[in-house]
């Protein structure tokens, strides 16, 4: 067997080189489909979001929806990609049961986006390039049900004809993190700028990964692609799983077959898909049913300057203005929710500001693990942002200290109430009085005297326990800082 | 008075608003004559019924004052057009019992102009073709007869069903749609008049589509004048066809001054092919003389490159259909023949449900589209339509109109030039450079040949100049001045 | 260029329309005729020439994207050969 290693496979012969490319299928926000004015809604009946376009009826044509094209453009411009003010729709010809014209329209020769790039932000901290080749608008096909009756497939043709935007990379990527990154990145892009909700589940995002591999400094090997994967972890599985078969078939002797192959996630393989076999002849050529799409610069600046602060500015922003870790950052800006979240939490209100690092830290360790535990997103959380800028300002104005606030905003999660509410309904108002802290300081040393005198002797770890003592009796309400000013003063 | 099935679509509109008749009499003298006319085959289906509906509402309209431009007028409609409740077969058996849930823009705009639907008429299997014999649904017979020789003849194609129902007097109109002739050759061949607008100007929502670039939808009369008012009713931006173009529609009927003083004729050398008989040389002679007489410039003109409009054409066309046909495979709608697998089924329905011309055309068109094959053939033709495009873009800075022969014979009969498709194929070298151009073209019936059958001569225009194509076509047909009558009609 | 009877029958196969064997060789040399013919557009030098995919020169129009369609699963289905519980049907796909 052999081992992944990173980016390199350590096989029996030698290390080998992951080669990765991903072609992404987006689909596009819209309310109606790409050619026809049905609806592009989830979930609906079979066949009720269908037009006589959709159901290529004879004699039906095809008019292009305007927000669409809108929506390529700008994901073009947020991949700082080539955006082409002309480009061709075409027909790619092949016969399924749910492509109901025997043609997709799609584009071939002359995209509606050209070359763009794409930084990935690594677990590590690290970020790494990723070429963009193209991206381009086309049809959805329809849905075939195979299922559902012993010797029928079913087709359902509400998703025929929604707007995708298929994204081709470039073959820049050399593990399975890396593609995942850019999954993630992408995702987040496209969720930034309202052009696909990214949701894999219900396959508005879908991936097809290339994978070959190469020796080290070698020409590209022959590639498979794996169709359809639908979930980031999945794509890590099928890409660790197929670099592997490649290695381990290369080191037997064999050769790799160009092919297209299909992830089981049940059984974790990729297999080859025989269906498809029989060599494709897509025979592309322009649809004759409509006109090059073209626009001009004035366009592009009128969709430009509709585009929010992208993920990459954010971060670096982020670091810039708040000193964040480039790691936090990345956390941060990933969904824009989550960043808007963190920047009002920050901001305050009323010109308040609070601690950028211990915002962040609170985001990223307090609030991801209630939401994570209660299943929810940010966008409803049970604490606000307000609300939790509220504990953090009783922190700050050491009115309890950051363990109490743990305590504190557990509460909170529970019982929706504030910060302050909680703090005074349960006592939690740190001891702040000097006065009181030395009477109980010396009521424990009193009680412990043979301690204090190992202590003094030289056992320096006892200071810990002592202050132990101390929060124990005030109920953990003792100022930290004072706590400690004082316990070493009277131990001199 | 003139029986009322051999009246003008004009001097029936000029009847019926004086009241000298109902839209129903009217009608119902044309329902008539559609059953009698039954041996030419023109119909695929009947629509007395729906025809009389129409015709009433048609004179309660009338009555209210709400008279539209073809107000009561009995029409058919070649069955390429979908229509709503009706079946619709492409000429076809692969569309069996296709019902369309939709009626098409243009017959949607023929209705709302006041037209009365008699039926559909039968037409070459999805336009393919030009004689008519390619139909699922049986020849139609061209209601001429060579002198002396009661041989049937082809009515030309592919709308060969609407020029038989124009020519034997049993329609005052039908539509007709033009991919490389289809309009024009066989009003010819029948001595109607037929008018293949300029590409964009009809709506091509809910024709069911032959070559997508190249289709157009068009009015077959039997004078020019009816060809303007029913143009007029069929034309306009329909926002349903991305290629639909938006732009006003002329009164086409105001166009027809008879002025043509001062106009450019332009007569294209490369249009005199070999093996052209002489009566129709002569008879664009005379048709120069004609329109000379009126005052009109004849000029001779180049279009270098109409020698491959044809190959050009028998790329494009078949590419576009072999695509455009793909749609039908049993699945939603039509003829669906048992297979145990898809690709079974697929190929058992397409194999049983398209005729040999149709499959002919598909497997042409699969092959210069598919890999390794395109640039050297569907590259080349687009090339080579550009050229042919240019062509009479630069002859349209000299002339106002061009004028050739409709076609290089007249009608045939049933099984000759069957054999060889080729052949076949050169009925349309003088109207098929007009679709690759999408220039508006006219058919105008201009004399006999030696042997008794219909001649006619095309005008050519420029770009949405539908107007001067008409107004020079009636010059043609006054001078022309062609009375003969086909041997089968029903008055 | 001269197709011979393999490559009808490919062809034939990527258009799904069946041709039995007693066919392909009539059929060939009726292609192989017809793009005989089509051939002769190889004496025109078209260096440099743009193709032509269309004669209508205008921007291609848009709509607005409102939702305007749908909702009439009795029509779309309406001509459909064997339709069941709302869905199309065809023989079933093995993938
Ligand atoms: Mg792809
Ligand atoms: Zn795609």
């Amino acid at each position: 067997m052999t081992e992944t290693n990173g980016s390199i496979i350590e096989g029996r012969t030698g290390p080998w080189e992951i080669v990765l490319g991903l072609e992404v299928h987006a689909q596009v926000v819209s309310n109606a489909k790409l050619f026809s004015g049905a609806a592009t809604e989830f979930g609906a009946e079979p066949n009720t979001q269908v037009s006589l376009v959709d159901a290529a009826m004879p004699g039906m044509l095809p008019v292009i929806n305007d927000v669409c094209v809108e929506q390529a453009v700008k994901t073009g411009l947020g991949l700082k990609a080539q955006i082409n003010k002309r480009s061709v729709f075409d027909r790619k010809n092949y016969f399924y049961a749910d492509l109901p014209a025997g043609y997709q329209i799609s584009q071939y020769l002359q995209p509606i986006v050209g070359e763009g790039t794409i930084i990935l932000d690594l677990p590590d901290g690290r970020t790494r390039e990723v070429g963009i080749t193209r991206l381009h608008l086309e049809q959805d096909a329809g849905k075939s049900l195979h299922d559902q009756h012993p010797t029928k497939t079913y087709v359902d043709l509400n998703r025929c004809g929604v707007a995708l935007m298929e994204i081709v990379s470039e073959p820049d990527m050399r593990s399975a993190e890396e593609a995942a990154a850019y999954l993630r990145k992408l995702r987040s892009i496209l969720r930034y700028l309202g052009t696909c909700d990214g949701n894999m589940e219900q396959g508005s995002l879908r991936c097809d990964v290339n994978v070959s591999v190469r020796r080290p400094g070698e020409p590209y090997g022959t590639r498979c692609e794996i169709k359809n994967v639908n979930s980031i972890r999945f794509v890590s599985q099928a890409i660790e799983y197929e670099a592997r078969r490649q290695v381990e078939l290369l080191e037997e002797g064999g050769t790799v077959v160009q092919e297209t192959r299909l992830f089981d996630s049940g059984r974790g393989v990729t297999r080859s898909m025989r269906s498809k076999e029989h060599a494709h002849d897509y025979r592309y050529f322009p649809d004759p049913d409509l006109l090059p799409l073209e626009f001009d610069d004035a366009y592009i600046e009128r969709i430009r300057a509709t585009m929010p602060e992208l993920p990459d500015a954010k971060k670096a922003r982020f670091i810039a203005d708040y000193g964040l870790s480039a790691y936090d950052a990345g956390v941060l800006v990933a969904e824009q929710e989550t960043a808007a979240y963190y920047e009002a939490l920050v901001e305050g209100e009323g010109g308040k500001t609070r601690d950028p690092k211990m915002a962040a830290n609170w985001v990223i360790g307090e609030l991801f693990g209630a939401l994570n535990r209660a299943g929810r997103t940010i966008q409803d959380s049970p604490v606000s942002s307000a609300e939790l800028g509220g504990l953090l300002d009783l922190i700050a104005d050491d009115t309890i200290s950051g363990r109490i606030a743990k305590d504190v905003f557990a509460d909170m999660v529970e019982t929706g109430k504030p910060a302050g509410e909680i703090v005074e309904a349960k006592g939690l108002r740190q001891v702040t009085d000097s006065g009181a802290i030395d009477s109980m300081i010396d009521e424990v040393l009193s009680r412990n005297a043979d301690k204090v005198a190992e202590y003094k002797a030289g056992k320096d770890k006892l200071f810990g326990f002592f202050v132990g003592q101390v929060m124990k009796a005030t109920g953990g309400k003792a100022n930290p800082k004072l706590l400690n000013e004082r316990l070493r003063e009277k131990l001199q | 008075m003139a029986a009322l099935t051999d009246l003008t679509m004009a001097a029936a509109l000029d009847a019926l608003s004086k009241g000298e008749f109902s839209a129903r009499e009217l009608t119902e003298a044309h329902i008539a004559a559609v059953e009698a006319a039954r041996p030419l085959n023109a119909f695929i289906t009947e629509t007395p019924d729906r025809a009389l509906a129409m015709a009433e509402a048609s004179d309660t309209r009338r009555r209210n004052g709400e008279a539209s431009p073809m107000e009561g007028l009995p029409i058919a409609i070649k069955d390429l057009f979908c229509t709503e409740g009706v079946l619709t077969t492409a000429g076809s058996h692969i569309l069996d019992g296709f019902t369309p849930p939709y009626e098409s823009t243009v017959t949607t705009n023929l209705w709302r102009a006041g037209a009365v639907m008699l039926g559909k008429v039968n037409m070459d299997e999805f336009a393919m073709g030009s004689s008519n014999m390619t139909s699922y649904y049986g020849k139609v017979e061209n209601p001429w007869r060579r002198k002396g020789n009661n041989r049937p003849l082809v009515p030309g194609g592919s709308s060969g069903g609407s020029a038989t129902a124009v020519a034997a007097r049993v329609a005052l109109g039908a539509t007709g749609t033009d991919t490389g002739g289809s309009i024009r050759q066989p009003a010819a061949f029948c001595g109607i008049v037929g008018l293949k607008p300029t590409y964009g100007r009809c709506s091509r929502w809910g024709i069911v589509a032959f070559a997508s670039s190249l289709d157009q939808a068009g009015p077959m009369t039997r004078t020019v004048r009816d060809a303007a008012i029913m143009l007029g009713a069929m034309a306009g931006h329909d926002p349903k066809d991305s290629t639909s173009v938006n732009r006003p529609v002329p009164d086409y009927k105001a166009a027809l001054t008879g002025d043509i003083r001062g106009l450019k004729v332009g007569i294209p050398t490369e249009y005199r092919v070999d093996g052209m008989p002489a009566e129709i040389e002569r008879l664009w002679a005379q048709g120069i003389e004609w329109l000379k007489a009126a005052g009109a410039e004849p000029v001779e003109i180049s279009l270098p490159h109409t020698k491959y409009a044809l190959p050009t054409y028998y790329i494009i066309a078949p590419a576009e259909a072999s695509s455009n046909l793909a749609r039908y495979d049993g699945v939603r709608f039509g003829l669906r023949e048992p297979g145990d697998s898809l690709d079974a089924m697929y190929e058992a329905t397409r194999a049983a449900g398209f005729g040999t011309e149709v499959k002919r055309r598909v497997l042409i068109g699969t092959y210069v589209l598919s890999a390794g094959y395109y640039d050297a053939y569907y590259l080349k033709a687009q090339r080579l339509r550009s050229l042919i495009a240019r062509d009479f873009t630069q002859a349209f800075e000299d002339v106002d109109v061009i004028l050739t022969p409709s076609t290089p014979n007249t009608a045939f009969a049933a099984g000759e030039k069957m054999d060889d498709p080729v052949a076949m194929y050169l009925n349309d070298v003088f109207t098929v450079p007009v679709n690759l151009a999408g220039l508006p073209g006219i058919s105008v019936p201009a004399g006999l040949s030696e042997d008794g059958l219909p001649l006619g001569l095309q005008l050519i225009g420029r770009a949405f100049d539908e107007e001067t194509v008409l107004k020079v076509g009636e010059v043609l047909e006054t001078a022309a001045n062609f009375t003969a009558r086909p041997g089968h009609q029903s008055a | 260029m001269s197709l011979d009877k393999a490559t009808v029958a490919h062809i034939a196969t990527l258009a799904r329309i069946k041709i039995p064997d007693s066919d392909l060789e009539h059929l060939a040399g009726e292609l192989s005729q017809i793009l005989g013919w089509i051939e002769q557009l190889g004496e025109v030098d078209t260096t440099g020439v743009e193709p032509m995919t269309g004669v209508v020169q205008m921007d291609l129009p848009r709509r607005a994207d409102v939702v305007t369609d749908g909702n009439i699963r009795d029509k779309v289905l309406a001509n459909a050969p064997e339709p069941a519980h709302g869905f199309f049907t065809v023989p079933k796909v093995v993938e």
